[in-house]
């Protein structure tokens, strides 16, 4: 099956700056995929080409098959939502969304007709007369996807477009979304720096960094097996103590001690072992400890933060800090700071990154 | 740029003062321009004198024909000023806020230079430059070379006014337009241009009534029988004055506010954002 | 919108060819809708300037006319004359007390206007740009109506015991003008920027033990400096080469720079030493306009 947007080797030079660097990328049709990194890593960048915005300096750009890379947006079978939504001002809300419909020749009466069907299908039907600047922000956000969507896009992107509303509502938002991809089937193309949006509603997600794509994979993938230090570290809570490769099966800490690992680095390569707060355990050194030979390490603890749900303790390992996240329990159970504590973790719990610091 | 909070009132005598100070400002605006009015009904020969109340001197204004004929002068002077600087003067903006390209930054500043020129000074270039000119063609001084002048200092007025507000416009809306299948024709006649209309609007207005305004600029290029009002008032103002020019200053007075008060409503009656 | 380059379709894949001459298609574009503009300012603006510095450098022969030929400096060594020097210090200390006086009747009046509610700031803008949109002639010609002899502003002082007054033909007349024409544009720029302060920045100054003058000193004014940097130039220059006003409102006792350039081509016809005044005119405006936009000022 053609997949909805394929990028070959596409690099986007804006003078001496390289925001996108060479990035090989396919998104399946009927795929909600996700484009997550920080600020500036080039993902709009990347959102902005595929939609026409800007032309990449180098590179394929395909869509459906058809390379597009050169052809203006409006010559695209893609239409965005935009951040800030870009909502024209001077429209209602029905000339907002049969704006493209217009564009493409379709008469007045039939555009009208079907903006009105999908500022149904958004729940906004009875304001259709209102000006943007009438409407609240989840509202404007509704008449952006319809004014979009209207149009019967092969692949509908959005910047961004959760970011300026409230939790409550982007989370309703997220799930709205959501629903909506699965009933119209179209592959929805999704930026955000917001890893847990990303998480939630993502069929696969691309992580980005300074232009390049780190990672792409479903949300397990990226959570269980970073590629590299920096998803890892993106992508929800760890920690990364660095370590040197023995063997495929063992690493060396800084402080010599072993661990097992696996891995196909080779050995003497530096690594860091990725650990998340969740997979380790805690307990006081004076209790007893599975003895099944599982690493244990042993220290002091610095920090006692009550989360509800659970306890984070900071433990201080002679030459790091690590976070253990462990079940809330009545406080005269808890370990309590500069208490001597043992850490240990379940074999297979870890997973190892290359890349040192 | 930190949000602007708004700035709260200071307490005391600090406060009365200020709102004292606000109004005798208003009042400073507004008591010449009443007192105008009223002494324009004044039945006397000293214009700052009340004699009894009279219509005469607006009847003399309707019979005098030269008057008449400089006031259609300055209408025709004016229309046609405006808009070839707002046609111009859009093209200015428009290039300036959406374009990169060579010569930028001289442009700018050009477009700047009659905005802070004095009149004196633009009054003194035209009239030395037409004048050189008239050595090398044959042309009469007239409606061309006011109008070319006034379109010389309006376009950058337009300018200003249109570019202000295309600053304050997204660019995003214009991409959006082209996301949703507009070429770039389209893109600016349905999204840009009704953004902009209350600037060029605004600005054509405001190239209106620097034209209707202008005295030492239009006085030194001017030929026969091309006196526009203000250039024909200051004339008698400085031979003799009769209360006669307070009834034209009045009428042209009228005809500003019913010009800005037309414009409001225009502006109005579009409900842009 | 595909760009055509020599008449062949281009390669759908992106190049870097084709990122660059997509630019420079953008920059030619931008020129196009520039240049109508651009051409009528050097022709019709840019090249009288020309003019004028030129002729400044002109003789005036013996029957008024200008000889190009033989340049020379002698106009601008009679700028050094005494009548000269008056007339230029005359104007520069009337602009400048008419800057003075506008800066302070407008700073208080902005700050007003910034603390009311929108709706009256708004309606307190147009009111005071209505008589911005009024004739200027018209407005400088109603303080003629009232200083006059036996105007109205004398029956007040009569009536309040002062006795009759004629400010008409007076500095002060020309002042009181120049100031009543060139409010607006002092009160405009500090309104925009003092309506940009965040009103917390005086609060947390107050809450740090700052009187309410010491507040202004410190914090509202340093904040405002554009606003008075922008309204200052605005009038000052305005006000140096003012000619309607001190023709309608001054006499012939005191001539001012603007005046005196209007003579020497109406009547003594000495082009080339009313050129040499414009053009020191001339640069003193762009001076300011320097010194202003070096300092970052915004645009108008």
């Amino acid at each position: 099956m053609t997949p909805a947007v394929e990028l070959g080797g596409v690099t986007k030079r804006f003078d001496e700056v390289v925001a996108v660097d060479n990035i090989d990328l396919t998104i399946a049709d009927g795929e909600f995929f996700a484009m997550l990194g920080p600020s500036g890593c080039g993902k709009t960048t990347t959102l902005r080409m595929i939609a026409g915005l800007e032309f990449p300096t180098q590179g394929s750009l395909r869509i459906f098959g058809d390379e597009v890379g050169t052809l203006a947006p409006n010559k695209r079978p893609v239409n965005t939502v935009f951040q800030n939504y870009a909502l024209f001002p001077h429209l209602n809300v029905r000339d907002n969304v049969s704006f493209g419909l217009r564009m493409q020749g379709l008469n007045k009466a039939e555009a009208a007709r079907r903006a009105e069907e999908l500022i149904d299908l958004v729940q906004l039907s009875g304001m259709e007369k209102r000006k943007p600047s009438q409407l609240s922000g989840g509202q404007q956000q509704r008449v952006a996807l319809a004014r979009a969507l209207v149009n019967e896009p092969k692949v509908l992107l959005l910047d961004e477009p959760l970011g300026a509303l409230d939790l409550k509502l982007r989370q309703e938002m997220q799930t709205e979304l959501k629903g909506l991809q699965r009933n119209l089937g179209v592959s929805f193309v999704f930026v955000t720096h917001d890893q847990e949006e990303a998480l939630t509603m993502s069929d696969r997600i691309a992580v980005m960094d300074e232009g390049r794509l780190l990672q792409v994979g479903t949300a397990e993938d990226l959570y269980e097996r970073p590629a590299n230090r920096f998803v890892a570290d993106f992508i929800g809570h760890t920690n990364l103590i660095d370590a040197t490769v023995v063997d495929s099966s063992t690493i060396a800490l800084a402080n010599g001690t072993r661990v097992a690992g696996t891995t196909s680095e080779a050995a003497g390569t530096a690594v860091a072992l990725s650990l998340r707060p969740e997979s380790m355990k805690i307990g006081r050194s004076t209790d007893a400890v599975p003895g099944d030979g599982a690493t244990r390490l042993s220290g002091t603890v610095t920090e006692v933060t009550y989360l509800g749900l659970a306890i984070m303790y900071k433990v201080a390992i002679d030459f790091i800090e690590v976070d253990v996240r462990a079940d809330a329990v009545p406080p005269d159970d808890r370990l309590a700071v500069g208490d001597t504590a043992t850490v240990w973790w379940e074999h297979d719990a870890e997973w190892i990154v290359p890349g040192a610091q | 740029m930190a949000t602007p909070g708004n700035i709260t009132e200071p307490k005391g005598i600090t406060r009365h003062l200020l709102r004292l100070n606000s109004w005798l400002v208003f009042v400073f605006f507004y008591a010449p321009i009443v007192i105008l009015v009223i002494f324009s009904f004044s039945d006397n020969r000293n214009v700052g004198v009340w004699g009894g109340l009279t219509f005469d001197w607006y009847r003399d204004f309707a019979d005098n024909e030269p008057i008449k004929g400089a006031l259609t002068n300055s209408l025709q002077i004016a229309v046609v000023s405006t808009l070839v600087a707002v046609v111009l003067g859009t093209l200015a903006a428009l290039a300036l806020e959406r374009f990169t390209f060579r010569g930028r930054k001289v442009f700018d500043a050009l477009l700047y230079l009659p905005i802070i020129i004095p009149d004196v000074t633009m009054a003194v270039m035209m009239l030395l430059f037409f004048a050189q000119l008239a050595q090398w063609f044959e042309f009469t001084k007239g409606f061309g070379t006011i109008v070319i002048s006034h379109i010389a200092f309006n376009i950058s007025f337009v300018s200003v006014v249109v570019r202000a507000r295309l600053a304050g416009s997204d660019e995003r809306l214009e991409e959006a337009a082209m996301d949703l299948y507009a070429s770039r024709w389209q893109a600016f006649r349905y999204v840009t241009l009704p953004l902009i209309m209350p600037g060029i609007l605004g600005g054509a207005l405001l190239a209106f009534t620097l034209s209707l305004d202008d005295v030492v600029i239009t006085q030194f290029v001017t030929g026969p029988g091309w006196d526009t009002l203000p250039v024909f008032v200051f004339g008698l103002i400085r031979k003799g004055v009769t209360p006669l020019i307070n009834a034209v200053s009045v009428v042209m007075l009228v005809a500003s506010t019913l010009l800005v008060a037309l414009s409001l409503f225009i502006q109005r009656a579009r409900s842009t954002d | 919108m595909r760009t055509r380059i020599a008449g062949v379709q281009p390669p759908r894949q992106a190049t870097p060819e084709f990122e660059a001459a997509n630019l420079r298609q953008r920059k030619r574009r931008g020129l196009l809708m520039a240049l109508p503009a651009y051409t009528y300012l050097v022709t019709f603006f840019a090249l009288p300037l020309l003019v004028v510095v030129v002729y400044s450098f002109a003789t005036r022969n013996r029957f008024g006319g200008t000889d190009l030929s033989g340049w020379n400096l002698d106009s601008y060594q009679q700028i050094g004359n005494e009548l000269v020097r008056q007339v230029l210090v005359r104007s520069l200390i009337l602009a400048l007390i008419t800057t003075a006086l506008c800066l302070v009747i407008s700073y208080p009046f902005a700050y007003f206007m910034s603390t009311r509610k929108p709706v009256v700031r708004n309606l307190m803008l147009v009111f005071v740009m209505i008589p911005f949109w009024t004739n200027f002639l018209v407005r400088n010609y109603a303080w003629y109506v009232i200083l006059g002899t036996d105007g109205p502003l004398s029956r007040i002082t009569e009536f309040v015991g002062i006795g009759a007054t004629r400010v008409l033909f007076t500095q002060t007349a020309v002042v009181l003008g120049l100031v009543y024409g060139f409010l607006p544009f002092m009160i405009l720029p500090l309104y925009a920027a003092i309506e940009r302060i965040d009103g917390r920045l005086l609060e947390a100054s107050r809450d740090l033990y700052a009187s309410g003058l010491q507040s202004f000193r410190h914090v509202l004014l340093p904040l405002s400096m554009p606003g008075v940097v922008a309204g200052s130039i605005l009038v000052f220059i305005p006000s140096l080469g003012a000619y309607v006003t001190p023709e309608v409102l001054g006499g012939a006792k005191t001539t001012l720079l603007g005046s005196y350039i209007v003579t020497q081509f109406l009547s003594s016809r000495n082009m080339p030493f009313g050129a040499a005044l414009s053009t020191v005119l001339m640069v003193i405006m762009l001076t300011a306009a320097l010194v202003y936009f070096r300092r970052g000022g915004r645009t108008l």
